[in-house]
């Protein structure tokens, strides 16, 4: 399948999401005011993938700031990888943060305690 | 005294003021908005978790403003604006201070007022469960806007809300919320 490449702007961020090598990439800011129509395209091509996934796929979210419209498509994305890791793939996900940065700490605790699949939780120095 | 936005808004306006605005909230315009603030930042030389804690509250306010500003009659605000809204920043001690302000109709007060008195009463655990359960549990509307901004606000300032409607028509309010960041 063809992989799904967006160049990050001031308010969205940059998507790099390749089957061949189960990637799943999602770094930048995503503060748009309505962050559906940015991730429509990410959820259509994660339901692709899931019905034929790697053996592990790697999930890579490295968000500097992100904004309550995007937190409930953020979780979409989740819901999709959900489905692959109880398909029995592996599915790692790597939840990156800022030194200090508490709040995008707890961002990826709460997602971890609603989709159930172990998040790595990564300082970034 | 009848209700005068210029008034107001310049009542804000004192000298410990960081970025002020009124006129019709864009898109476009909360770019600009976000943009100033983080040169601002730059220039003040801000700590790195003020500054990201502050741009976070920002977004969600502006985003608050833009997803729910009600298309008001003209004579009103004397104004073409039909988006209209605004927010002042000022410093305050260590921390600063977001004041934003956009008319709402009479019938709309009561539920906004229910909300925000029901979010100053909840403790951060409980505003942690809210969120959670919002995140989960509730469709993003057609706008974009997902019922949250108000929630994680509260969560990431810690703080109080404070507001106030003032009467400007029989149908219409002004409403003035404060948020601190500290």
């Amino acid at each position: 399948m063809e992989p799904l490449l967006i160049e990050g702007t001031a308010k969205t961020p940059n998507v790099r999401f390749d089957g061949s090598q189960g990637l799943v990439e999602i770094k930048g800011r995503s503060i748009p005011e309505n962050s559906i129509e940015f991730y429509k395209p990410l959820v259509d091509w994660l339901d692709r993938y899931a019905q034929n996934p790697k053996q592990t796929t790697k999930v890579n979210i490295q968000l500097e700031y992100f904004n309550t419209s995007s937190s409930k498509c953020i979780l979409d994305v989740f819901k999709k990888l959900e489905v692959i890791h109880k398909a029995n793939k592996e599915v790692v996900i790597n939840w990156y943060y800022e030194e200090d940065d508490e709040d995008m700490l707890e961002a990826g605790e709460d997602y971890e305690s609603i989709i159930r699949i172990p998040f790595k939780m990564i300082e970034i120095v | 005294m009848s209700f005068n936005i210029d008034d107001f808004f310049s009542h804000l306006n004192n000298s410990d003021v960081v970025l002020s605005f009124k006129g019709n909230i864009t898109s476009e315009i909360i770019n600009n908005i976000l943009e100033s603030i983080e040169n601002k930042f730059v220039e003040l030389n801000e700590d790195g978790k003020v500054r990201k804690k502050m741009y976070n509250v920002l977004v969600e306010c502006l985003q608050n403003l833009y997803h729910h500003i009600e298309d008001i009659p003209h004579d009103l605000t004397g104004m073409n604006d039909n988006k209209f809204g605004m927010v002042v920043i000022i410093r305050n001690g260590t921390g600063y201070k977001i004041t934003t302000g956009n008319f709402v109709s009479s019938g709309k007060i009561k539920p906004l007022k229910d909300k925000i008195d029901k979010i100053n009463s909840l403790s951060q655990d409980e505003l942690k469960d809210m969120y959670k359960f919002i995140l989960n549990h509730q469709k993003l509307t057609a706008k974009g806007g997902g019922g949250l901004g108000l929630v994680d606000i509260a969560r990431k300032t810690g703080n109080k809300f404070e507001y106030a409607f003032q009467n400007v028509s029989t149908d219409y309010y002004f409403f003035k919320l404060d948020i601190y960041v500290s």
